[in-house]
C-alpha cells in the first residue's frame, strides 16, 4: 500500500515540474511569430569590394534606409531607418571606411562606420532655399591632410572634412539664384570646377580653390534658348545639356576656364526627331538620349562633335560606366524578352565589343528593370568578371552573376499599403499535403527531448535539436486549413502594385502577382495598388469556387485618375479578370449584401459625386434596388472641415452612364468652424467586428446596454495653430475636440474638448468604445483617453418582470432615426511614449477580453489590456469591483516590458497593425507592417480553450503507463500480503 | 472626467520654472531667417548591462517631438538636433532593452537658445542634458531553473508534501506506539475488515 503511494508521489513530483507557461520565454521566439527585415526600393548603390574579406554593397532606398548588404548572400549587415522627412539624396563611401549619406534636401550629412554602421559624425549644413542637392566625394583630392567632401544643397556649396565632419569652407550661392548641376574635379589639381545654371538660361562655371573655397575664376555665358535642366557629364571638362525645347543638345566645354557652347540639332543626327530626354546613366565620352522611345547612344568627340553610335528600340536599363583594365570603361545594359532578361556589358569606346552577354530566366513576373548597378572583379584567369545589381519594377533587388540570380530580395514588401487575411483551402481526402508525422518512435523521441528540455536536463546540443524541432513543427506550415484557424494567408498589397500571399506559419511567400493594366495604354502601364477587399468568400453556396479578392488600383497618383479593378483568386494567385472602370475612385464601400455566388456588392464613389455598383450583374442590381433607400454614405472633407452625409437619389443621367451608376443627394452636413477647428483624424468601427454581448453587468448587479452602432464616426479636430508639430504652440493656443457622429443622421452624439492639447491623434474604435492618444501641452506628456458609450433608452429593461410580461422594448426596431439617449463615460491617463498606430485584437465571437496593440515610435508593439483603459477605474475600488477585475486608478498607463508582443525585435518604420480572428476563440492573428514585417498569434486572456504547443504528450503517456504499471505491481504486492496475513 | 490628473500638470510647470538650471547650449554659427537653435545632449547607459542586451549605440535613436526629427548617437554618446525653434519640445530616446523617460526641453528665445530640461516621468529637472535609462527592460520571462522550493511551494507541491508526511512519517509515528496497543488496534481493525486494494479490484475476487 505504502509502495503504491510512494510511486504515485514520485509521479506527481514529475508532473508538477512541467510548468505550463503563458508569457513568452526566450526559447519560444519563433514558435508562433516571424519577423522579416527589408530595406525598400533601392535608389543608389555603391559597391565596396576592393579589399579582401567581406564584400558588401551600400544602398540607400526610397524608405529612407541606408544599409550595408552582404554581396554573397544578400543579407543585411546593418541598416538605419532615417526619419520620415529625412529622404536620402546621395550615398557614397569616403576614405574607404565611412559611408557618407546626404539627406533632407542636402542639409544633413552623416558618416557611418562601414563595418558596423555606427554613426561617426553628423553635420547640419545651412540652407536657405529648396534646391536639388548634390553629393560629391572626390577620390583623390587632399587638402592639408584632410579629404573634403563637396556638398551642394539649399543654395550653399560646402566642403566638409571626411574625417570629422567639420565644415572647411562654404560658399553662398543663394543671392545669384544659381543652381549647381555638376561638380567636377580634374585629377591632380586642387581646383574644383562648379558648373551651374543661372535662371536656367545662363551657364556659369566657377573655378574654386579646394583649400579655401575662394573663387579663382568665373566664366559665364548666356544661352538664349534656355536649358531644360537635364544634364549629362561626359568627361572631366565637358557636359551635354538639353535646351528647353528638348530638340537641341548643347555641349558645354569648359577647358581651362573657357566656356564654349556647341549646339547640335537632334534632328540632324537622328532621323526621327521628337522630344528628347537625357537618360541618367553617366558614360564616359558618351551619353544616352531617349527620343521617340528609342535609346540613342551619342558619342561626344574631342571638339564637342556629336555622333550617333548606336540606336536601340528596346526598353533598356543602363548602369553608369566603370573603368575596367587598359583605360577602358564598360557599362551594363539590361533588356527584357518574355520571361528572360538579357544582361550585356559593353565597352564604352567600342560598342561592338561585348564583354559579357548573359540571359537569365526570371522565376516570376517582376516587371521591367528599373535600375542597374555593376561592379567588376578580376577572375582567376585575369579577365574581368561582372556582377550586376538590378532593381525591378516590383521593387525587388537581384544580384546577377555568371548567368544566374545569386540572390534576390522582395523589397516590395517594405511598402505594404493594405492587408487582408484569407483562408487556405480545405484539405481534401486522399490528398496528403505534407508528409504524415514520421513514425511513432520518432514522435516519442521528439517528445522525450522536449521533456528533457522542460526539466532543464538537456545538454546544449539537445537544446538546439529541441529548438529546431519546435520551429519546424510539422503542422505549422501546411498549405491547408487547420482546425484552429492558425494557418491562414496574409494578403499584402504593395505600393509597386504587387500582391503577396504570405503564410502565417513561417512567413514564406506562397504566391505573388504583379498587377497588370487591363488596357495596354500609354498612360497606365502599371496601376498603383490602393486597397484590397474581400470579393468572394464562399462558405454556404458556391462552395466549388475559390475565394477571391478585389484589388482597387489607380492609374497615377492623382485622386481623379481612372481606377482599375482586378479580381484575384486567393488559392492560386491568378488574376481572374481585370477591368478599366473608366471613372475615378474616391471611396470603396463594401455593402452587407452578397449575390447567389457570394460575391459581395461594392459601391465605388467617384469625384463627380456618383456611385457605381459592382459587380455589374442584373442580380446585383436587383438586390441593390431592394435596399436602395437604406444605403447611406458619408464623405469627410478634411481641407474645408465639412463632413457630409449622402443617400442614393436616382440613376445617373448622361450619355455615358449605365444602369449601375447612381446619383446621390446630400442629406446632412456637419461644418466645423475653420478658424478654430481642423479635422485631423476620423475613424469608424471595423465593419466585420463581432460583438458578443450588448449588455454589461456592473458590480452592483446593475445593467448597462452598450451603444453598439456600425454608423458611428469618431472625429478629432484641433485648432489650426495646433495642427503642426509639438513645440510649435503654447498650451493656450491649442485645443483638441473629439466628436462622435452618427453617419446616418449627422447627429452629434457626444463632444469632448481637451484644452491645451494637440495632435497627432491616433485612435482605435471597437464595440462601444474609442481610445485615442494625443499630446497634452500643459503637462507636456502624451495622454490616452477612453470614451465608452451606453444606450440609456433601454436602461429600463432591467426588470425581469417586464421581460416576462413583455413590457420591455427589446423587440422594438433599432433605427438611427430615433433620437438615442446615450450615456458616455470617459477617463484619461498619461502614456510615456509617442505612438505611431493603435489597433485592437479581434476574436471570432468577441467573448475574449480585448487588448490594445500600441505601435510605439520605438517601432515596438505593446499589448495593453483593455482593463487598464476602463472608465470605471477608481482610486479605491470596492471589494466587489476588485473581484470583477477593476484595477485601481493610476495617473499613467503601465508599460510592462514583457507585454511587448514584438519582444526584442523592432518593426522598423512601423505603419500599421492588423488583427484577425482565428477559429479558436481565445486567439488572434496580429500582423504588423512597415519597412519590416512581423507576425504573431496572441491570446489576450491566455489560451483557455486549448493546450499550449508546449504541452508534453509524452509526459502524459508516460504517466499513464507508469500509473497502470504501479497499479498492477501494487495489486500483486497487496495480494501477496493479504495471502501472508491469511496464513498467519 | 479626470480632474485628478489635470492638477498635476500645474505642478510640473512650476517645477520647471523654479528649477532654472541651465546647461551650455551653443548658439548656431549663424542663424538663418528664423531663430533656430541647437540642442546637444548625451545618452549614457550604465556599464552593467542586462544579460543579452549589449548596449550598442548604433541601435539607439533619439526622437524630437514624436518623429519630427530622428537622430543617432555618435560613438561617445552625444547627439545634436539642429535648427530647433525656440519653444517647448519633447525628446525621446529609444534603445532596445531600456526604458528612457521622455524629456521636456525648453529652448528659450530670450536667453539666446538656453535650454532647460525636465524628465516628464519623474519630474526631475536635469542640470545638463545627460539622459540615462530609468530602468532596463527584460522582454522575456525568465525560465526558472529547476527549483525544488518552487515546486514545494506550488499547490501541487503542498499536496505532495502533505502526502509525503502521511506516507513516510505516519509509519514512524506508528512505531512509537506501544506494540501491545498496536496489536490490539490491529485486531480490532481486522475484525471490522480493512478494505485492501486487492479486494477493491474485481480481478481479486
Amino acid at each position: 500500500m505504502a509502495m503504491a503511494i510512494r510511486v504515485f508521489l514520485l509521479l506527481l513530483i514529475f508532473l508538477s515540474s512541467a510548468i505550463v507557461s503563458f508569457s513568452l520565454y526566450e526559447d519560444q521566439v519563433g514558435l508562433m511569430d516571424w519577423h522579416q527585415r527589408y530595406i525598400g526600393k533601392v535608389k543608389h548603390a555603391v559597391f565596396h569590394t576592393q579589399k579582401t574579406g567581406r564584400k558588401r554593397v551600400i544602398v540607400s532606398t526610397e524608405e529612407n534606409v541606408v544599409a550595408s548588404l552582404d554581396l554573397r548572400l544578400g543579407e543585411i549587415f546593418w541598416r538605419h531607418v532615417l526619419g520620415t522627412k529625412d529622404a536620402i539624396d546621395g550615398v557614397d563611401i569616403a576614405l574607404g571606411k565611412y559611408v557618407i549619406t546626404l539627406s533632407s534636401e542636402g542639409t544633413t550629412l552623416r558618416a557611418w562606420n562601414l563595418p558596423d554602421g555606427q554613426m561617426v559624425w553628423e553635420t547640419s549644413l545651412h540652407s536657405a532655399q529648396h534646391s536639388k542637392s548634390l553629393l560629391s566625394v572626390p577620390t583623390n583630392l587632399k587638402v592639408d591632410k584632410d579629404y573634403p567632401i563637396i556638398v551642394f544643397g539649399g543654395g550653399y556649396l560646402h566642403a566638409v572634412s571626411a574625417i570629422d565632419g567639420e565644415v572647411l569652407w562654404k560658399k553662398d550661392f543663394t543671392e545669384e539664384g544659381f543652381e549647381i548641376q555638376r561638380v567636377l574635379q580634374p585629377p591632380g589639381s586642387s581646383i574644383i570646377y562648379v558648373l551651374g545654371f543661372l535662371n536656367s538660361s545662363e551657364a556659369v562655371v566657377y573655378q574654386i580653390d579646394s583649400k579655401s573655397g575662394e573663387v579663382v575664376a568665373q566664366k559665364s555665358m548666356v544661352f538664349p534658348g534656355g536649358f531644360s535642366g537635364e544634364i549629362s557629364s561626359v568627361s572631366n571638362d565637358k557636359v551635354v545639356v538639353l535646351d528647353s525645347t528638348r530638340s537641341i543638345l548643347v555641349t558645354i566645354g569648359f577647358l581651362d576656364g573657357d566656356i564654349s557652347f556647341q549646339k547640335t540639332q537632334i534632328s540632324d543626327i537622328v532621323e526621327d526627331s521628337g522630344k528628347a530626354e537625357i537618360l541618367s546613366p553617366l558614360l564616359s565620352n558618351m551619353l544616352a538620349v531617349k527620343v521617340n522611345k528609342r535609346t540613342i547612344f551619342v558619342r561626344v568627340g574631342g571638339e564637342g562633335k556629336l555622333e550617333v553610335v548606336d540606336s536601340l528600340s528596346d526598353e533598356i536599363a543602363m548602369s553608369d560606366s566603370l573603368p575596367v583594365a587598359d583605360d577602358q570603361e564598360a557599362f551594363a545594359s539590361v533588356h527584357h524578352e518574355g520571361s528572360k532578361i538579357h544582361l550585356m556589358v559593353k565597352l564604352v569606346n567600342d560598342l561592338d565589343t561585348v564583354l559579357l552577354r548573359e540571359s537569365i530566366q526570371m522565376d516570376q513576373h517582376r516587371g521591367r528593370v528599373h535600375k542597374v548597378f555593376i561592379n567588376n572583379y578580376i577572375r582567376t584567369d585575369r579577365t574581368n568578371g561582372f556582377r550586376a545589381l538590378i532593381v525591378m519594377e516590383d521593387h525587388s533587388l537581384l544580384l546577377l552573376q555568371q548567368g544566374a540570380i545569386v540572390w534576390s530580395r522582395e523589397e516590395g514588401l517594405a511598402s505594404v499599403t493594405d492587408v487582408t487575411t484569407v483562408e487556405l483551402p480545405v484539405a481534401k481526402d486522399g490528398v496528403s499535403v505534407a508528409k504524415v508525422e514520421h513514425t511513432l518512435l520518432e514522435w516519442l523521441k521528439g517528445h522525450m527531448l522536449k521533456l528533457k528540455g522542460s526539466l532543464l536536463l538537456a545538454s546544449p546540443e539537445e537544446v538546439v535539436a529541441i529548438q529546431e524541432l519546435r520551429l519546424k513543427s510539422s503542422g505549422k506550415n501546411k498549405l491547408t486549413r487547420d482546425h484552429n484557424g492558425f494557418r491562414k494567408l496574409i494578403l499584402a498589397l504593395t505600393r509597386a502594385g504587387k500582391l503577396f500571399a504570405l503564410h502565417t506559419g513561417d512567413g514564406r511567400i506562397v504566391w505573388s502577382m504583379l498587377l497588370n493594366s487591363p488596357s495596354k495604354s500609354e498612360a497606365c502601364e502599371r496601376p498603383n495598388g490602393i486597397n484590397l477587399y474581400q470579393w468572394q468568400v464562399p462558405h454556404h453556396h458556391a462552395m466549388d469556387k475559390n475565394p477571391s479578392v478585389l484589388v482597387v488600383g489607380r492609374c497615377g497618383s492623382d485622386s481623379s485618375a481612372p481606377g482599375v479593378l482586378s479580381f484575384v483568386d486567393v488559392y492560386t494567385g491568378k488574376e481572374l479578370s481585370s477591368s478599366d472602370i473608366g471613372h475615378s475612385v474616391v471611396q470603396v464601400m463594401p455593402l452587407p449584401f452578397t449575390d447567389s455566388t457570394e460575391q459581395r456588392l461594392h459601391l465605388i464613389a467617384d469625384t463627380d459625386g456618383h456611385v457605381h455598383l459592382y459587380p455589374k450583374t442584373s442580380e446585383a442590381l436587383s438586390i441593390f434596388q431592394r435596399e436602395f433607400q437604406n444605403v447611406y454614405w458619408y464623405t469627410v472633407g478634411a481641407d474645408d472641415g465639412i463632413i457630409r452625409g449622402h443617400a442614393m437619389k436616382s440613376s445617373c443621367s448622361g450619355e455615358t452612364a449605365d444602369e449601375y451608376c447612381f446619383s446621390t443627394r446630400e442629406l446632412w452636413t456637419v461644418v466645423f468652424p475653420s478658424e478654430s477647428e481642423k479635422i485631423i483624424s476620423t475613424l469608424t468601427r471595423k465593419p466585420n467586428e463581432v460583438v458578443h454581448t450588448q449588455a454589461k453587468v456592473n458590480t452592483d448587479q446593475d445593467l448597462l446596454y452598450k451603444y453598439v452602432s456600425k454608423n458611428l464616426l469618431f472625429v478629432a479636430t484641433v485648432s489650426p495653430k495646433g495642427a503642426g508639430e509639438i513645440g510649435s504652440v503654447t498650451p493656450e493656443e491649442s485645443s483638441l475636440v473629439v466628436y462622435l457622429i452618427d453617419t446616418i443622421t449627422g447627429r452629434i452624439l457626444h463632444r469632448l474638448s481637451h484644452q491645451g492639447c494637440q495632435g497627432p491623434v491616433h485612435a482605435v474604435f471597437s464595440e462601444n468604445w474609442v481610445v485615442y492618444h494625443y499630446f497634452n501641452l500643459r503637462a507636456h506628456k502624451y495622454e490616452v483617453t477612453v470614451v465608452e458609450i451606453y444606450d440609456q433608452s433601454r436602461a429600463e429593461n432591467k426588470n425581469v418582470w417586464k421581460l416576462i410580461l413583455g413590457k420591455h422594448n427589446l423587440t422594438a426596431p433599432i433605427t438611427s432615426y430615433s433620437r438615442p439617449e446615450v450615456l458616455t463615460k470617459s477617463q484619461s491617463y498619461f502614456f510615456a511614449q509617442s505612438v505611431k498606430t493603435i489597433a485592437v485584437t479581434s476574436t471570432t465571437k468577441g467573448i475574449t477580453s480585448k487588448q490594445l496593440l500600441i505601435g510605439t515610435i520605438g517601432d515596438q508593439i505593446l499589448a495593453l489590456d483593455k482593463r487598464f483603459v476602463d472608465p470605471r477605474r477608481t482610486l479605491n475600488p470596492s471589494q466587489a469591483e476588485k473581484e470583477e477585475g477593476i484595477i485601481p486608478l493610476t495617473d499613467s498607463l503601465p508599460i510592462i516590458p514583457q507585454s511587448y508582443v514584438t519582444h526584442s525585435l523592432k518593426v522598423e518604420g512601423l505603419r500599421g497593425i492588423v488583427a484577425a480572428p482565428t477559429k479558436l476563440e481565445s486567439t488572434t492573428h496580429v500582423f504588423a507592417y512597415g519597412v519590416d514585417l512581423f507576425y504573431t498569434r496572441l491570446a489576450p486572456s491566455k489560451t483557455y480553450d486549448s493546450l499550449t504547443d508546449d504541452f508534453s504528450y509524452a509526459l502524459l503517456l508516460i504517466t499513464i503507463v507508469a500509473l497502470v504499471a504501479a497499479i498492477y505491481i501494487t495489486w500483486v504486492l497487496s495480494e501477496k500480503k493479504e495471502l501472508s496475513e491469511k496464513w498467519r | 472626467m479626470a480632474p485628478i490628473l489635470r492638477s498635476t500638470s500645474l505642478l510640473a510647470l512650476l517645477v520647471c520654472q523654479i528649477s532654472l538650471l541651465f546647461f551650455a547650449s551653443k548658439l548656431p554659427i549663424s542663424s538663418g531667417s528664423e531663430d533656430s537653435y541647437r540642442i546637444t545632449g548625451r545618452v549614457r547607459i550604465p556599464a552593467s548591462t542586462v544579460i543579452g542586451h549589449a548596449a550598442k549605440f548604433s541601435n539607439i535613436k533619439v526622437v524630437l517631438n514624436g518623429g519630427q526629427n530622428v537622430t543617432f548617437l555618435r560613438p561617445d554618446g552625444y547627439f545634436t538636433f539642429h535648427k530647433v525653434p525656440a519653444g517647448t519640445h519633447l525628446i525621446e530616446v529609444y534603445a532596445l532593452g531600456y526604458f528612457f523617460s521622455p524629456v521636456r526641453v525648453d529652448v528659450s528665445a530670450r536667453h539666446r537658445g538656453k535650454v532647460q530640461a525636465t524628465l516628464t516621468e519623474t519630474r526631475r529637472s536635469l542640470t545638463e542634458l545627460v539622459l540615462e535609462p530609468l530602468r532596463p527592460e527584460q522582454y522575456y520571462e525568465m525560465r526558472e531553473p529547476f527549483n525544488v522550493m518552487a515546486i514545494v511551494k506550488s499547490p501541487m507541491g503542498l499536496m505532495v508534501g502533505f502526502m509525503v508526511v502521511v506516507v513516510f512519517l505516519m509509519p514512524k509515528l506508528m512505531e512509537n506506539i506501544d506494540p501491545e496497543e498496536m496489536k490490539s488496534a490491529q485486531e480490532q481493525m481486522r475484525s471490522q475488515g480493512v478494505p485492501s486494494l486487492s479486494s477493491l479490484l474485481p480481478a481479486s475476487r
